[in-house]
């Protein structure tokens, strides 16, 4: 390639592209050039010294994180002149930085300490006692120690950049300057915590996970944060059987090192003093504790016994458990009757979208689209990790972000054109953009639950009207939402949309509304939170975490793992498989999955090997757009499936779809049970913009 | 927040001279006339000028802890300031600093009860061929000995 460039690191040579920073340069040759500051993505600061070089003909050292590279430049970056400035600059950092790692959470962890250890600084010139102020609470979640900090001002680009909330700043100058909040001394902000993850030091503290353990005596477990549809791996770090922290540092999922407050603080509900640990079954009225044996042997008396049955399916187990339950309920119960919580009209989009390839659109596809249009969605709440996306994608690549939304919303400030919608009524906003639109050279497309049934099918046809690559996301909530639907827990359509055998089954409030059911099953699922059950006489099964309104309503409660215990695999929004992986073992709850596989076992019916790994086989090879490769998604990747490419012959009413409008800071019911979520001062959202 | 008519024209030129879009550059100077206005940098003036500018108050907030002109809390009548750095150090400044805490009996950063005069030790203010160099309010004077010190003060009672 021309525009390469050819220059000499360490005595190495070395190509990159011209415009290249030599950090990044180094970077690319396996040479690591140290740098607090200097963060990949953000905007350059060149405010730490800790990256400067030496560079022939250059008369000082100069800071790699700045300069691009240059013909025949030649760089040395671990010269005695280097290693005895960056020495220097160690000493300068630690005057006031208190010397307090033994119970720094950092400590083991710390990008000062790694460099100290490195470069040494072990002698100090200084004489003056240290200067020390307190420790400050900005939030439930967010504490800031001021004389750890180093200033490299990565929490506030993080902040103002990243996030687009621009809630911290650096005040005062001098060994006086400090972080400080947005509103003098709290924080409100999207709590998600990206300070804290950023920060190379222990200035910025997370309310969840300070004092709690050492970073070396967690294990760390990378699964599928169970909240919203956005599939954010979420590195779980486990003491003692118990989470007590969520990130992603090792940038391992599709959302890289992103998480929201959800991703990072929400998985104490976990272990909630109300989680269920023990079967309940209803006895003179009254849910009674009893073993396992004896509310299984209920439940399958009665599944025994027949009679009209409903499934209500849930959006948050696992494909493998959602596959297993379908298959139960139609071949075992004989029933069509099974529904869950529809949050999106996929089914129409895919219908829509038969024929044509190229046309779903991705995470990545968020962050490279050249143009996204954003339709009847509350992105920055609803669906974080698309939200960063993009605004990444506006950041980098300058991408044009068009807004068509009820209310305004955080993506108006990058929008080049934002319209207001009423009524629902979103295609008039739409279209006053279409002229703009079509000087476009690509576009994705994001609908919420305003846009279903024939609207898609509107939205999809004026996507073919403006004559540029078209791709599209339809929003859904929950974090199996997507595989929910793909898994076939719709009453009309079997796993990968095929329809299904015989008349379609009963809807989600069909079932609620029929006088005549014998038998609710629910799993995973709190329909009775929006519906009432019209039938008196119905037994009702719930596996669940909590005692939920239905769970208290039921005749056999069945304690259900978490995300967070079990393995298997979820599907995100974008249609990505990615493996759940179990963190903690459960005490007395048993997942969904073992659960179905005892009651059939019960019942004396053979649904094949019931473990996660055999029935993802069994997905692959029946699910349409599930034969995935399966090293991606055990090695902890993601796996786009398929699209549905063809007619999906769905009969039921779009009226069914209605998105729960979650903002930042809840999401069902698992974030009800959640401390954190709860204690932060935005919840349940909305507070600011 | 109103401010005085020759305050809002000076705002309104001043906006002119950046070019559009960037008018938060004009935040500065901004927060330096309306500070001798309004006697500090309140609260409501950060407000007030982080809406002009359309910026946030922290953004402002980190503007006016950042440059040591500019107070958040009233000054004295007369805001005595004296560089202490190596320049006027080696030519009596810090002594001249000492002399004037004796002589008004504040400390750095501090305010006489009656308003009348305030204290600052101050860093660089450019004026080190002509040290020790002094400034009140926004009136330098060159080579300053205690005694120039004690008449200049005298004089502004």
């Amino acid at each position: 390639m021309s525009n390469m460039v050819k220059l000499t690191i360490n005595e190495t040579a070395v190509e990159a592209p011209a415009g290249t920073l030599l950090i990044d340069a180094a970077k690319l040759a396996g040479i690591e050039i140290p740098a607090f500051c200097y963060y990949e993505g953000m905007s350059l600061q060149a405010a730490c010294r800790m990256c400067l070089v030496e560079i022939e003909k250059a008369p000082k050292l100069m800071a790699a994180c700045v300069v691009p590279v240059a013909e025949g430049m030649i760089v040395r970056t671990e010269s005695p002149a280097v290693v005895k400035a960056r020495k220097t600059t160690l000493e300068f950092l630690l005057t006031n930085h208190p010397l307090d790692c033994p119970v720094c959470d950092k400590g083991g962890e710390c990008e000062l300490q790694d460099m100290v250890f490195k470069y040494g600084a072990g002698e100090s010139r200084f004489t003056e006692v240290k200067q020390h102020v307190p420790e400050k609470q900005w939030s439930p979640v967010v504490f800031y120690d001021g004389p750890r900090c180093i200033l490299c001002y990565r929490c506030v680009r993080v902040c103002n950049e990243g996030m687009g909330v621009g809630a911290l700043g650096i005040v005062n100058r001098g060994v006086a300057a400090e972080i400080a909040p947005s509103h003098g001394d709290h924080l409100e902000c999207d709590e998600c915590g990206s300070c804290i993850d950023i920060c190379p030091v222990g200035a910025l503290t997370s309310g969840a996970y300070r004092y709690k353990t050492r970073p070396w005596e967690m294990e760390h477990v990378g699964t599928i944060c169970t909240h919203c549809s956005n599939g954010c791996k979420t590195t779980l770090g486990v003491r003692n059987n118990e989470i007590v922290r969520g990130n992603n540092r090792d940038r391992s999922g599709v959302n890289g090192e992103f998480l929201c407050v959800k991703g990072r603080y929400a998985f104490d509900f976990n272990h909630h003093p109300e989680r269920l640990q023990t079967p309940l079954l209803r006895v003179n009225g009254k849910l009674e504790e009893v073993s396992w044996s004896r509310a299984l042997q209920a439940v399958v008396e009665k599944f025994k016994a027949g009679g009209k049955a409903g499934v209500v399916g849930s959006t948050r187990i696992a494909n493998e458990e959602a596959y297993l339950l379908q298959k139960f309920a139609r071949t075992v119960l004989k029933t069509n009757n099974i529904d869950h919580h529809r949050s999106g009209d996929v089914v129409t989009l895919l219908d829509s979208l038969s024929g044509k390839t190229a046309t779903l659109g991705t995470a990545d596809d968020c962050y490279n689209a050249k143009a996204v249009l954003i339709v009847g969605a509350d992105l920055s709440q609803q669906q974080p990790f698309l939200a960063n996306q993009i605004r990444a994608n506006h950041r980098h690549h300058k991408a044009g972000i068009y807004v068509a939304t009820p209310g305004a919303v955080r993506e108006d400030k990058i929008a080049k054109a934002s319209a207001r919608t009423a009524d629902g009524n979103w295609l008039p906003a739409v279209e006053s953009m279409a002229e703009k639109l079509k000087g476009e050279k690509e576009l994705l497309v994001l609908f919420g639950d305003s846009v279903k049934g024939e609207g898609v099918r509107k939205l999809v046809a004026f996507g073919e009207s403006l004559g540029i690559p078209v791709k599209y996301i339809c929003l859904v909530d929950y974090a199996n939402s997507r595989g929910a639907m793909d898994m076939g827990l719709l009453p009309d359509l079997g796993p990968g949309y095929h329809a299904v055998e015989g008349a379609p089954g009963l809807t989600l409030p069909q079932m609620m509304a029929a006088t005549d059911l014998d038998l609710l099953w629910v799993v995973g699922a709190n329909p009775l939170a929006r519906h009432t059950l019209a039938s008196s006489k119905a037994f009702v099964v719930v596996q669940d975490l909590f005692l939920t309104e239905t769970a208290q309503r039921a005749d056999v409660v069945l304690p259900a793992a978490s995300a967070y215990e079990k393995n298997g695999t979820v599907t995100n929004v974008c249609g990505q498989v990615q493996r759940l992986k179990r963190g903690v073992e459960t005490v007395g709850a048993k997942t969904d999955l073992n659960i179905i596989g005892l009651i059939a076992r019960g019942m004396g019916v053979n649904l094949g090997k019931v473990d996660a790994d055999a029935v993802f086989a069994e997905i692959q090879k029946t699910v349409r757009g599930y034969n995935v490769p399966l090293p991606v998604i055990v090695t902890g990747g993601a796996a786009q499936t398929m699209p549905v490419n063809g007619r999906v012959p769905s009969t039921v009413l779009p009226e069914l779809i209605q998105s729960s409008r979650d903002t930042l800071f809840t999401t069902g019911t698992l974030t009800r049970y959640s401390k954190i979520l709860n204690e932060v001062m935005e919840a349940p959202g909305g507070l600011y913009r | 927040m109103t401010f005085s008519p020759e305050l809002e024209a000076r705002f309104a030129d001043l906006l002119t001279h950046y070019p559009p879009g960037r008018q938060r550059g004009a935040l500065v100077p901004m927060l330096m006339y309306a500070q001798d206005e309004v006697g500090a940098v309140t609260p409501e003036l950060m407000a007030e000028l982080a809406k002009r500018l359309d910026v946030s108050v922290l953004q402002v907030d980190e503007v006016v802890g950042y440059y040591s002109m500019l107070h958040k809390k009233p000054q004295g009548k007369t805001h005595v300031q004296i560089c202490t750095n190596v320049a006027c150090m080696l030519r009596g400044g810090a002594e001249l600093y000492d002399h004037a805490c004796k002589k008004l009996g504040i400390g750095h950063k501090q305010t006489q009860a009656s308003g009348v005069f305030s204290l600052e030790e101050v860093e660089c203010i450019g004026a080190c061929s002509w040290a020790p160099a002094i400034q009140l309010n926004y009136t330098f004077h060159h080579e300053v000995t205690t005694d120039k010190l004690d008449q200049l003060l005298e004089g502004l009672q």
